[in-house]
């Protein structure tokens, strides 16, 4: 008797332990991108193809550059309301570059608690570290707000962080989705999709955890909102050619002239800032991905 | 076997009749009033498509075609909404709806997106070369857009 609840201690210790190291937060790399100085004016291309203002500018706001948040995410598991990520104290005033980087490519804010992946670290993790610095140097330069963040309103148990780690084992890869390349063109296309401009958090169905399907990359998914569904982008939902989908993300008009519309607006109005090669580089890369009908 | 055969076809009958309701049902027609708008914006992105495609390079530039979609752009934009943009036609209210509920909360804002797309078409009246249909192009594309930004919601499957 005294054998066996020596052993179920012993089975609670290792499961404990198994808990707090499967979910446990990634370290800081005190030595990120040292001796790499951002240059702010290249930053200002990363931020607007990782599309930071869409979601972190207040709703509404005139001044997109004030990163204020509020702008609400509902979902199954709650709504989350993204943060302020200014540069003032209510924001991310004071952090270092090493902090910085692993809130954006690990989901770790600098105190070492897990963010909920509607913060689309899991692509941004392909950022490589000569974009985040230059990131980090642009948004030094934003205008600050004093604005305090709002509490994310999320239920038991999904409320308790320390989960978040088992999430993020169970579905952060930090392969690519499109494992062949062959080009310049499609390597930048596969960088623009997968990891800055993040279309697979939308485009892409997630299980009932929220983990993304990859093997459905791209193939469209019910809107978390509730009301309609995001379109199937790969080739097998839309037969779109390369320069109509060029078109599209310079000027928001699908082949029939139909307009771009809902969260999509805000995409093609970072999309048409981009230089007209990493439009080209987008199309080309759709047009490569897997055919899901 | 009269009894019988009376039972039959009134069995028939109330198969016949149920199966013409299912199709009359999948075949339903949408709310009139959503499938006037769908026809207005059909109307709308037929006349942007002229003008598009002269933009585009796709079509020969030809000012009176030119002229005329704007002009035609410019009443579309002006129809009166209170018998279009009727209350309970919202997305999720009726089938086929993608209006979202922000048009009759926000009924202001609604109107002056359709305003900016009347300013846009009309600028563009009397349109003289492709370059002025060009710059004026971009303009109206973005009434488009910043409209359906706040005012559609996404397709329905």
């Amino acid at each position: 008797m005294k054998t066996l609840f020596r052993l179920l201690i012993l089975g609670a210790v290792i499961g404990i332990g198994v808990f707090w190291f499967v979910t446990r937060p990634a370290p800081l790399d005190p030595d990120f991108a040292a001796g790499q100085s951002g240059d702010a004016e290249a930053g200002k291309m990363v931020f607007t193809a990782a599309g930071c203002a869409s979601c972190h500018a207040a709703p509404e706001a005139e001044d997109k550059l004030v990163l204020a948040g509020g702008y609400a995410f509902a979902s199954d598991f709650g709504t989350f309301y993204a943060p302020n990520i200014s540069p003032g104290a209510a924001g991310i005033g004071g952090w270092t570059l090493p902090e910085f980087a692993r809130a954006v490519t690990q989901g770790v804010s600098p105190d070492g608690q897990h963010y909920y992946p509607a913060f689309p670290y899991n692509a941004y993790q392909h950022l490589t570290d000569g974009d985040m610095a230059d990131l980090y140097a642009y948004m030094q330069t934003l205008p600050a707000s004093e604005e305090a963040s709002k509490p994310h309103e999320v239920a038991f148990p999904f409320n308790i962080r320390r989960l978040l780690g088992g999430w993020k084992t169970l579905f952060m890869t930090d392969s690519y989705v499109l494992t062949d390349v062959p080009t310049p063109e499609l390597e930048r296309g596969r960088y623009l999709v997968e990891a800055l401009a993040h279309c697979g958090e939308c485009h892409t169905p997630r299980d009932g955890l929220g983990g993304l399907q990859r093997d459905l990359w791209l193939s469209g998914a019910p809107n978390p909102s509730g009301k309609g569904t995001i379109p199937n982008i790969t080739p097998g939902g839309l037969d779109w050619s390369e320069s109509d989908l060029v078109y599209y993300f310079e000027s928001g008009f699908t082949p029939d002239y139909d307009s771009v519309g809902g969260s999509m607006a805000a995409v093609v109005e970072n999309l048409a800032k981009l230089p007209e090669s990493d439009r080209q580089a987008i199309a080309a890369y759709l047009k490569a991905v897997p055919a899901v009908p | 076997m009269k009894h019988l055969s009376t039972r039959t076809i009134a069995t028939g009958l109330g198969v016949a009749l149920i199966a013409t309701a299912a199709f009359a049902d999948s075949h339903a027609k949408l709310n009139p009033a959503v499938e006037a708008r769908h026809h207005q914006m059909q109307m709308i992105g037929y006349h942007i498509g002229i003008l598009g495609g002269m933009a585009k390079g796709e079509m020969e530039f030809d000012a009176e075609m030119a002229s005329g979609a704007a002009q035609n752009l410019n009443a579309l934009a002006g129809m009166s909404k209170a018998a279009l943009w009727v209350e309970g036609t919202a997305q999720g209210e009726v089938e086929g709806s993608r209006a979202k509920d922000e048009i009759w909360l926000d009924t202001e804002g609604f109107d002056e997106r359709f305003e900016a797309l009347a300013s846009a078409s009309s600028a563009l009246v009397g349109v003289a070369d492709l370059e002025a249909l060009r710059a004026g192009m971009g303009d109206l594309g973005g009434t488009c857009k910043a409209c359906h930004e706040k005012y559609r919601g996404p397709k329905n499957e």
